[in-house]
């Protein structure tokens, strides 16, 4: 029997698209920006680099919200106050990521996890990750648990920068 | 008959070159503030939200997800569109002609100053396959149009240079402008050129800032505190992309977008109907440009009616009487909800210093920058 033409195409190659045999149009956009941080990040940046987690408080909506802003997104009035929350809380939920944000793929997994800060409102808290918690993904089930408490472990005060990294994770805390 | 929709509240920060002391959130929340008060309406009166903003000028993807909290839009309904604010304003116009909901918020804010390399995001606007790759600097869009339009409708760049010196003067009797200044046209042609004939002071330069409006029907409008100011009619327009293809003498984006809001606000003769006019002016021969498409000069009689001062804030049909965004500073895409801002003020008489006498019917139209080819165009009264 003969075989009909052109039934199946001809994959495509990456060196095809390497020697020109395609064309394609290439562009890298230099989209680099600033972001003003302004008055309740600015703050909360201040604090982090002296070692302390900064809240602010609505007494209408009996709110303490960290991140903190000022104001507040329930009653839309301005905070009424700033409160130094504890560097402890207990983990909301986590995940185990074996690639990074390039999609590089990981050894050792990262384990983000969204961090209920103690002295916030119930729910209330920030994205981080989690450290000390195992290797792999065995270890790392065992150890962690939603609700578990834990701890921020700070980089020393002479590197921090006033910023989110200023903390490097949140470790396991004895209950 | 469709029940009217009304401006009811408006609300704004003051308009300038840097803006490190607030964060866009902050900025926005303080222009929300002001509208609700303005209004006298609390957040969650607001049935639907509107707001206009681009990812690549906020660093951000998916930035119409960073929208609701500084609004009180927390749970709502929130839209966001990647257009200029009159476009955001039809769409919130046409939520509540609907009968869908009764109030809605428009909201527009430029951080233009945390945009490092603006140029190089406008260039990333240009069609990727024919025009980036020639490796200009996007404002040559700007050059050839000037040239095209002064060539083919008999306007001088003397008279184009005049419009820089009525916005920037316009500007100081306007306490949120970021750049009013005396200038003279002379300075202006004596200005650095960027591509000819446009030159460093014919462009507008950035500003930081927002504007929130708050709109609702009639029925609810009249309940209200606030000096309500209807929306006439309201159009929008787009364009060919195509740098090859398009019209350069002419905004024909503006013309239609003009006479889709003539049609609804029963404007013949716009010349005689409308009483003053906030137009784009991002390059200065826009201003000219703009105003021949939208029938409130003759084709090639905008110049010399400028250097007669018909434009002047007193003169017949004053055009950018707040200064424009050559006075106040360019905005992006809350460009345009800035000249409506001036537009409800000086239909309510409150415009302050530069207030004008006697005022009924007031129009804005927006461009939305370089490479673009599209607009919008509102006709406010207070009647």
């Amino acid at each position: 029997m003969m075989k009909p033409q052109n039934a199946r195409g001809v994959p495509l190659k990456d060196e095809d698209l390497k020697v020109g045999k395609v064309l394609t149009t290439e562009w890298r956009v230099k989209a680099d920006y600033a972001w003003d941080c302004g008055i309740a990040i600015g703050r909360y940046f201040d604090g982090l680099k002296e070692g302390k987690i900064l809240a602010t408080r609505c007494r209408r909506c009996r709110r303490t919200v960290v991140p903190p802003r000022i104001f507040c997104e329930w009653c839309f009035k301005p905070m009424d106050e700033w409160v130094e929350v504890r560097d402890t809380g207990r983990v909301n939920t986590f995940s185990v990521s074996y690639f990074s944000w390039d999609m590089t793929p990981l050894e050792k997994p990262e384990v983000p996890a969204v961090v209920e800060i103690d002295g916030c409102s119930p729910g209330v808290g920030f994205m981080h990750l989690l450290g000390e918690v195992g290797d792999n993904l065995d270890e790392i089930l065992r150890r962690v648990k939603v609700g578990m408490k834990v701890r921020a472990v700070w980089k020393p005060a002479d590197q921090r920068t006033g910023a989110i990294t200023d903390i490097l994770y949140f470790k396991p805390e004895e209950e | 008959m469709r029940e009217r929709v009304a401006i009811v509240g408006v609300g704004y920060t003051s308009f300038r070159p840097l803006s490190p002391e607030v964060s866009f959130r902050e900025m926005v929340f303080e222009a929300a503030c002001r509208a609700y008060a303005d209004a006298g309406l609390e957040p969650d009166r607001v049935g639907t939200f509107v707001a206009v903003s681009e990812d690549y000028l906020e660093g951000t993807s998916i930035f119409d997800e960073y929208v609701p909290d500084q609004l009180g839009a927390v749970l709502k309904p929130v839209q966001t569109i990647c257009q200029d604010g009159i476009t955001a304003i039809a769409s919130a116009y046409l939520q509540l002609a609907t009968g869908l909901f009764e109030v809605a918020l428009v909201e527009g804010h430029a951080k233009a100053s945390n945009v490092l390399y603006p140029a190089h995001i406008e260039a990333f606007a240009m069609d990727p396959v024919f025009v980036r790759p020639l490796g200009l600097n996007p404002r040559f869009v700007a050059g050839l149009e000037m040239r095209s339009f002064l060539a083919q409708t008999g306007n001088t760049e003397e008279q184009v240079a005049l419009v820089v010196a009525k916005n920037k003067a316009n500007a100081l009797k306007n306490p949120l402008a970021a750049y009013p200044a005396l200038v003279t046209a002379e300075d202006v042609l004596a200005s650095r050129p960027v591509a000819t004939p446009v030159k460093e002071l014919d462009i507008a330069p950035f500003a930081d800032g927002a504007v929130v409006l708050i709109l609702a029907r009639e029925s609810v409008a009249r309940t209200l505190k606030s000096q309500p100011v209807y929306i006439r009619g309201i159009g929008w327009m787009q364009d060919t992309p195509n740098l090859d293809q398009r019209d350069w003498s002419q905004a024909s984006y503006a013309e239609l977008a003009g006479r889709m809001a003539y049609r609804q606000a029963g404007i013949r003769d716009p010349k005689e109907e409308i009483c003053f006019a906030e137009v784009d002016d991002t390059f200065s021969y826009k201003e000219l440009q703009h105003i021949e498409a939208l029938g409130l000069a003759r084709c090639g009689e905008a110049g010399v009616l400028l250097s007669e001062g018909y434009f002047l804030p007193d003169g017949p049909l004053p055009v950018n009487v707040s200064g424009g965004s050559l006075g106040n500073g360019y905005l992006y895409d809350a460009s345009g909800l800035r000249s409506v801002l001036e537009v409800v003020l000086q239909l309510r008489g409150q415009a302050g210093e530069r207030q004008l006498p006697d005022v009924r019917v007031g129009l804005a139209q927006s461009w939305r920058g370089i490479p673009t080819a599209s607009g919008g165009v509102i006709i406010l009264s207070n009647e």
